[in-house]
């Protein structure tokens, strides 16, 4: 018999079960409930393309040491869904726990004898409870967080707490879902072994953080930063990233008097007419934004060559999901980067913002929207599904109340009169950027005409090769002056220096410290940088400039964010090492591990305990 | 198109609106279009519509997609905010800047390829949301600057400059325009200028989405076999020319005929079309009635032309969405942060 797998805050527990079946919020619950037990932890779901039916899971990463990338291999299993139980028991790792609904056997076939099979016959305890087939069902998943408290020692109270809140206004719900996590603590006080070897304990890991997901954060920061119109067009996994503003909008947005909302929310029939009614709002002085994910990105290609080309503030939001075509469309992964680097036929080139947490999705939708109207072109927010829909411990949101949004060079009626001589693009101040008027303004003054043809400082249409071509390089000016200006690049690096580094962005951020510490371990120690935008700051190339070899990791097959650092910075190829992971899941540390640690073995590259006394 | 550049000093004597503007101070720059071209005469009626209107030339944004109809709000009311969008895309655009804005006026401007073609998704769906704008379709049936390919518009059997006959249905916006939801339907002829002057201003004061399919005739590409006026017999009656990009110089198809009756218009490629005038006891506000019309004329070979369908009590999206009076995009921080207290809530939601 294998010896049982024995750990305090510090195991990966699975839910299987089937999609529909109200399982998503007794798991979050559960979530939720160590969390606030101050134990770090990461709540990964992971659901089919559909809404009743299909087997779901859900993935909780707990780490007092905070290491909240996913892990690979499960050491307690909720084994809900007889369809996949053969798939769920072969991922237990040796030593592990299984624990499944008893009220039918396990299938002999199944068996692993290096698991402990934990039976708790749920549909039995409920029948016997619950007289409605609905409540039954949603009951069964509450049962086995009650099962769970005991066998894992949560804090009861923590739970208890949970269901009133959630059921504030409806109490007469409070008293069955209480009694249906009893049914499942008492049934494991009664009959099971506990507390499992495998358990957790209150602890001081999350301090003032909060528990929320990246695109609920990135609508909030669109509503702070001063949005005041969003077009969007359904599609996971950007979707609640819209609802979520629309919601905290009709609360936080809406006159006291009248009644009438400071914010217009308009679901578009395509992603196209989406990004339309951005530039069209953003064109005429209102900030706004869409969210949208890859295919939608696909066909938002022309509007944002216009708003280039044109110089109209808007902001989008990627939430990117595993593609090509429809892909796999609720995995997640990084594979839209190129796409939105270059937008749209011609030489066009995009402002890029690259979020680790839902901190940073906040702190950048604010951002995003004063760099729009500063620099006067569309502005992509970068996020994956891994960031946008699950939950995630991230610092508190903050906001300094004297903060002014930048509205950019926008002339108003007097300074139109001010003005000497005006030309919509013309570049007065030497950073590439002109200043724009919007309609309305003024009787006799600014009125120009916005279009995707070529045209001359004063906005007239030309076809001349030459006022063409400089009004290409004074486009290319403004890019630098935006390089000045996004998110610097976060720099990891000791005081001794190191042949190598290693660069990442996005959700890869998570894993990226636990995977450090496990190849210094194996004497392998790597400088880190984390790029927050594109374009690439100078601080970008500085860094890579200092080390032999640059390991880049990212969750795509063709290696993106490499290739457009070659291709910005004219690298030489051989010095940028891909790390890649694009299976449609969050990326692990032992995949960053493992790779490095491979590329160092085949390179007979010295490893530092080697080369140190 | 015109080479000659316009005179800035006008007639001390023209009529002076109420702004104390005359007609001049509407214009825009030279038109690039064929000489004829019904879209001219549209930009004309819009400018004299503006300006017996009395409207601050600077409180229009006018909006448009891509084609030769697109090109024409450069050459209307010089003082206003233009953008040329992208094909079929101008709703879109629109939809946005008045979200922003609630207080512009917003003309668009599109043709039949632009809306009924590429952009008939937009179009269906800025009539639903009834974006408060007066929406222009110069309906030629044809791509101009692709050198007359069919639109969605032309009629089944029509030919094409190169002799093929339209194989297709046409689509008929106004009615589409009823059937979803505007609350404003006109259709006009460019060359009546007796008719499509008042259902411009009519259009820009109606305060809800206000639609109008103005058939305007495209004098460049035509092809009638045996017609004088086809390209075949220019070049074949014409002598040192270089005729391959020749456009014949036409003059602008007008009519004035009165209302309940029928009029024959010869259009540039020799086909007639029969315009109806309703009578002046048709009532445009019975929307089932304007819908079996339209189609009643249809089938009677006739287009039946003048306000086919008006909403005396139109709402518009703003409405719908309950936003402030005040503009959007005038919102500053007090009226649209809730601050760092709120966010402190927000933070201990989520704990």
């Amino acid at each position: 018999m294998t010896v049982s797998i024995q750990a305090v805050n510090d195991f990966v527990i699975k839910f299987a079960n089937v999609n529909g079946s109200g399982s998503a919020s007794a798991n979050g619950m559960f979530a939720k409930a160590l969390f606030r037990m101050g134990i770090p932890c990461a709540p990964r779901n992971i659901f089919p393309s559909n809404i009743q039916g299909l087997p779901t899971w859900f993935e909780v990463r707990v780490s007092e040491a905070g290491h909240l990338g996913r892990r690979e291999g499960v050491d307690l299993m909720v084994a809900m869904n007889a369809e996949t139980y053969a798939q769920d028991v072969a991922e237990v790792r040796p030593g592990g726990f299984l624990l499944y609904d008893s009220t039918k056997p396990f299938p002999k076939s199944l068996r692993r004898d290096d698991i402990s099979f934990i039976g708790v016959p749920i549909a039995q305890l409920i029948l016997g409870e619950f007289a409605d087939p609905k409540q039954r069902q949603l009951f069964k998943n509450i049962v086995y967080v009650g099962a769970l408290a005991e066998l894992l020692q949560m804090e009861w109270g923590v739970l208890t707490d949970m269901i009133e809140e959630q059921f504030k206004g409806k109490t007469k719900l409070i008293g069955p879902n209480v009694r249906a996590l009893e049914i499942g603590r008492d049934y494991a006080r009664d009959y099971l072994e506990t507390p499992l070897p495998i358990r957790v304990a209150r602890c001081d890991g999350v301090g003032d953080s909060i528990l929320i997901d990246g695109n609920t954060a990135a609508a909030l920061g669109f509503l702070w930063g001063g949005a005041t119109v969003a077009a969007w067009y359904p599609i996971t996994p950007s979707t609640s990233l819209a609802e979520a503003f629309e919601q905290h909008a009709g609360k936080l947005r809406r006159d006291e008097e009248s009644q009438r909302n400071r914010f217009a929310v308009l679901q578009a029939e395509d992603e196209l007419s989406a990004i339309g009614m951005v530039i069209g709002a953003g064109w005429n002085g209102a900030r706004a934004f869409t969210a949208t994910s890859g295919p939608g990105l696909s066909l938002m290609q022309e509007f944002l060559g216009l708003a280039y080309f044109a110089e109209i503030p808007a902001v989008l939001v990627d939430v990117q999901r595993a593609g090509p075509s429809t892909g796999m469309p609720t995995r997640t992964q990084q594979s839209d980067l190129l796409l939105g680097a270059y937008a749209s036929h011609g030489d066009t080139k995009h402002v890029m913002l690259l979020p680790s947490t839902p901190k940073e999705c906040f702190d950048f939708a604010v951002a995003a929207l004063d760099l729009a109207e500063r620099l006067q072109t569309p502005i992509l927010i970068m996020t994956d599904l891994d960031l946008g829909m699950n939950d995630h411990i991230s610092p508190p949101f903050q906001w300094d109340d004297g903060r002014c949004y930048d509205r950019g060079k926008v002339l108003d009626a007097d300074g139109l009169d001010a003005v000497e001589k005006w030309g919509r693009y013309l570049d007065v101040d030497g950073d590439g950027i002109g200043w724009r008027t919007l309609p309305g303004t003024h009787p006799e003054k600014g009125s120009f005409f916005t279009r995707g043809t070529s045209r001359d400082e004063y906005a007239k249409y030309t076809e001349s090769g030459e006022v063409y071509q400089r009004n290409m390089e004074r486009l290319q000016k403004k890019w630098a002056t935006a390089a000045t200006l996004v998110p610097k690049a976060e720099i990891r690096e000791g005081s001794k220096p190191k042949s190598c580094g290693i660069i990442y962005y996005g959700t890869s951020e998570p894993p990226m410290a636990e995977a450090l510490q496990a190849l210094k371990r194996q004497g392998i120690e790597l400088d880190a940088m984390r790029i927050r935008a594109f374009p690439f700051g100078a601080e970008i190339y500085e860094f890579i400039d200092r080390h032999e070899t640059v390991f880049v990791v990212e969750q795509n097959r063709d290696a993106q964010l490499r290739s457009l650092l070659i291709i910005e910075g004219d690298l030489d190829p051989a010095m940028l090492v891909p790390v890649l992971h694009y299976d449609g899941m969050p990326l692990p540390a032992q995949v960053v591990e493992r790779h490095v640690a491979e590329y160092f073995a085949a390179h007979r590259k010295p490893r530092l305990s080697e080369v140190t006394p | 198109m015109t080479f000659v550049a316009k005179p800035r000093t006008h007639h001390p004597k023209l009529p002076r609106n109420d702004l104390g503007l005359t007609r001049r101070d509407y214009e825009g720059a030279v038109s690039t279009l064929c000489a004829g071209c019904g879209h001219d005469s549209v930009s004309a009626a819009i400018i004299q519509a503006c300006h017996e209107l009395s409207i601050p030339a600077h409180r229009v944004a006018k909006l448009s997609g891509i084609g030769c109809s697109s090109k024409t709000p450069t050459y209307f009311l010089g003082k206003s905010h233009g953008f040329n969008s992208v094909h079929g895309r101008m709703p879109s655009v629109a939809t946005g800047a008045n979200m922003a804005n609630r207080e512009l006026y917003y003309i668009g401007i599109s043709g039949d390829g632009d809306t009924a073609s590429i952009g008939l998704g937009q179009f269906a769906h800025i009539v639903r949301r009834r974006i408060n704008m007066t929406y222009v379709v110069d309906n030629n049936g044809t791509y101009g600057l692709t050198k007359g390919q069919f639109s969605a518009t032309n009629d089944k059997g029509s030919t094409s400059k190169k002799g093929a006959p339209n194989l297709y249905e046409p689509i008929d916006l106004a009615m589409m325009a009823i059937q979803i939801g505007a609350t404003f339907v006109a259709r006009s002829f460019s060359g009546d200028k007796g008719q499509l002057v008042p259902l411009l201003k009519a259009a820009l004061k109606h305060e809800g989405f206000a639609f109008l399919d103005v058939i305007s005739p495209c004098v460049a590409f035509n092809n009638h076999s045996g017609s004088t006026k086809s390209y075949e017999y220019v070049r074949g009656h014409t002598e040192a020319m270089t005729v391959a990009d020749l456009i014949p110089i036409r003059d602008e198809i007008t009519v004035d005929y009165a209302p309940g009756t029928v009029e024959d218009v010869t259009m540039p490629d020799g086909s007639t079309l029969r315009l109806h005038k309703l009578h002046r006891d048709y009532d445009p506000r019975d929307r089932v009635g304007a819908m079996d019309t339209l189609m009643r004329r249809a089938e009677a070979g006739e287009i039946a032309t003048g306000l086919l369908y008006l909403d005396d009590e139109p709402s518009d999206c703003h409405e719908i969405l309950q936003t402030v009076d005040a503009p959007l995009a005038t919102l500053g921080e007090a009226d649209l942060c809730p601050g760092s207290e709120r966010l402190e809530a927000i933070n201990a939601a989520f704990r």
